[in-house]
């Protein structure tokens, strides 16, 4: 890990009508990291996901991609600068098979979007691609199947299929586990670790479970009621006083 | 061509049918082939033929992009009146004027007639485009009402009196000079032979153009706009497109019909055109291309009889029938036959459930 920042943002601010939703957030992000955001529910952080990813536009605060101002790009550039995003609500289609559901992020970062008159299936580098992305993500032998009638923890995983389909150099996941039950979960911890290792990217995991945050990432981020409470590493984290009183509650309180 | 047959059966057998359909019927009926009720049935696969093409202009745009569009008929009759015009004031001129020649050849006619549909999918690229720009930036019923303002000022463009030197405003443009050797009246078969070249290229490159990468983008868009963002497409951009694409083979159909019909009136650019598009496609199958062909064809043969049934009340008979086949069969002819074969049973649950459904007020 260096100390290089990947992804900088400086000062964001969002509101809708009354609400702040994210008030005066500034962030770094350094390179190779799993850096975790954590935080009650309201607490922001899926509209922070959402500023960085473009999908919405900050009211003020800027963001920076390795050094680019990229505050007001829209989102379909910046995953062709290297930035990927998974969905809290999966968030896949629903009507085509996972094969072309992981292709069609294979194909997007080709040069061949526009072509109209040759078949997709001339160009089978996409769908090599689209298979390791698929053998990573733990759906083989389910190819062929129509992405609507996956059970929900195989939706999760071609979640994380879609998102990696780009070969991102930033990751950012957004509740990956959500709505998944516990046994399922080590599994998708398990295909994290793996992608973020072998592709020495970096990732930012917005989380609910507790657990799961202490042991994949090595640098949390607290959110409160749209502001920053605190960051640091687990350990700090889950010593420091404020932090427990807002979040963290009794259960951890006694890991201090 | 075997690849054809074993991908595209029943393509394939529609092909080769419509190809011997005026020599068999001419063998069995020891009718001409030009003339009587073979010249007449010529004329009903025709038309037929040519709201396929149109049908399957409006499946791409509803079927695989997604977007409901109720101002289709402005490219169709966009298409219609560039030809028309176009024959009317500009070609005869020329024909006089300027010959041109392949060895001792006279192809003038021929060419002109070219520069015509050329014209025609300019015009239709202008108006996809057009209603790309102002009504792409919003969506669903939004897009729907947009698309059918525009399509409907022009509707009104057609009819305005200001033109009525021009294009007869109401009454339209009737008696289109078109080119002997494909006037429908003078060379039926050749024309019918054409309009189903013109089917067959159609089905082929649409085919194709689902299928390509570009096609399966515009796909992705329909299915989950946000995501399609995410991995790097701009769904605006593949929705112009695909709203493009679906214009420029709708402006080809109505080119074709205003040649067929040798006129070019404001029904064609009208809502109705549209709905019948829409009621083709929903009948045959979203989503599917040969379904929107079998949809024109089942409308052309229910206008065919149940006009001589039931006269000009026949469209209410229809729409009974259109409930009707809405409720056994929700993806349409083709679309529920490949997504689980036809479940009558279902189709009745539907219909008893309707039956029994008492108005909220006595609740």
């Amino acid at each position: 890990m260096t100390n290089e920042t990947i992804l900088e943002a400086q000062n964001l601010r969002k509101s809708f009508g009354g609400l702040v939703a994210v008030d005066d957030v500034s962030i770094q992000i350094a390179k190779g990291s799993m850096h975790a955001i954590i935080g009650p529910n309201g607490a922001g952080k899926t509209t922070l996901f959402n500023l960085l990813s473009g999908m919405m536009a900050p009211d003020s605060g800027k963001i920076f991609y390795k050094g680019e101002n990229i505050t007001n790009i829209a989102p379909q550039r910046r995953a062709h600068m290297g930035i990927g995003r998974s969905f809290q609500i999966t968030n896949i289609f629903p009507n085509l098979t996972v094969l072309e559901n992981v292709r069609l992020g294979t194909q997007a970062m080709g040069g061949d979007n526009f072509r109209i008159f040759k078949l997709a299936d001339q160009y089978p580098v996409y769908v090599e691609k689209a298979m390791e992305v698929i053998a990573l993500v733990g759906l083989q032998g389910r190819e062929g199947v129509l992405a609507r009638n996956l059970a929900h923890g195989e939706k999760r995983k071609l979640e994380l299929g879609i998102m990696l389909s780009t070969d991102p150099e930033l990751l950012l996941f957004d509740e990956p586990t959500a709505g998944m039950s516990s046994e399922q979960v080590p599994e998708l911890i398990e295909i994290i670790n793996k992608v973020v290792r072998l592709k020495n990217s970096t990732a930012i995991l917005v989380e609910h479970r507790m657990d799961m945050v202490m042991s994949v990432s090595n640098r949390i981020t607290v959110m409160a009621q749209g502001r920053l409470l605190a960051e640091g590493t687990p350990h700090e984290i889950a010593r420091n006083a404020q932090v427990q009183a807002a979040y963290l509650g009794d259960l951890y309180g006694e890991l201090a | 061509m075997k690849n054809i047959w074993k991908k595209d059966k029943g393509f394939v057998i529609f092909l080769l049918a419509a190809i011997a359909f005026p020599f068999v019927f001419s063998l069995l009926g020891q009718t001409s082939l030009t003339e009587g009720t073979n010249k007449f049935w010529q004329g009903q696969l025709i038309n037929f033929f040519i709201m396929a093409i149109f049908a399957m202009s409006y499946d791409l745009l509803i079927g695989y992009a997604g977007m409901l569009s109720f101002g289709h008929a402005a490219s169709f009759g966009g298409g219609a009146y560039t030809v028309a015009l176009l024959l009317t004031y500009v070609a005869p001129d020329i024909v006089k004027n300027y010959q041109i020649f392949i060895g001792s050849l006279n192809i003038t006619e021929i060419v002109v007639l070219l520069v015509c549909f050329l014209a025609a999918i300019l015009v239709s690229i202008l108006i996809g485009l057009l209603f790309s720009a102002s009504a792409m930036r919003v969506k669903g019923p939004y897009f729907a009402m947009l698309t059918l303002a525009l399509a409907t000022a022009l509707n009104l463009l057609t009819r305005a009196t200001d033109f009525v030197e021009w294009t007869g405003a109401d009454e339209g443009m009737h008696g289109v000079p078109v080119p002997y050797w494909i006037n429908p009246t003078q060379n039926r078969l050749t024309f019918y032979f054409i309009a189903l070249v013109f089917l067959v290229v159609t089905y082929i490159l649409m085919k194709r153009i689902v299928s390509s990468p570009t096609g399966r983008v515009i796909q992705a868009t329909r299915e989950n706009e946000d995501r399609s963002r995410m991995i790097g497409y701009n769904p605006v951009t593949y929705r112009t497109l695909a709203f493009v694409m679906a214009s420029v083979f709708a402006g080809i159909a109505g080119a074709l019909y205003s040649l067929w019909t040798v006129s070019a009136t404001p029904s064609m650019t009208s809502g109705v055109t549209t709905v019948n598009a829409l009621i083709m496609t929903i009948l045959g199958g979203m989503g599917t291309l040969i379904g929107p062909v079998l949809g024109a064809g089942i409308m052309q043969i229910f206008s065919q009889f149940f006009y001589t049934w039931f006269g000009a009340r026949w469209p209410l008979v229809f729409g009974i029938i259109f409930v009707l086949i809405v409720m056994f069969l929700p993806y349409g002819i083709v679309g529920t036959w490949r997504m689980h074969g036809f479940k009558l049973k279902e189709g009745w649950q539907r219909f008893w459930d309707l039956l029994k459904t008492k108005p909220t007020a006595e609740k």
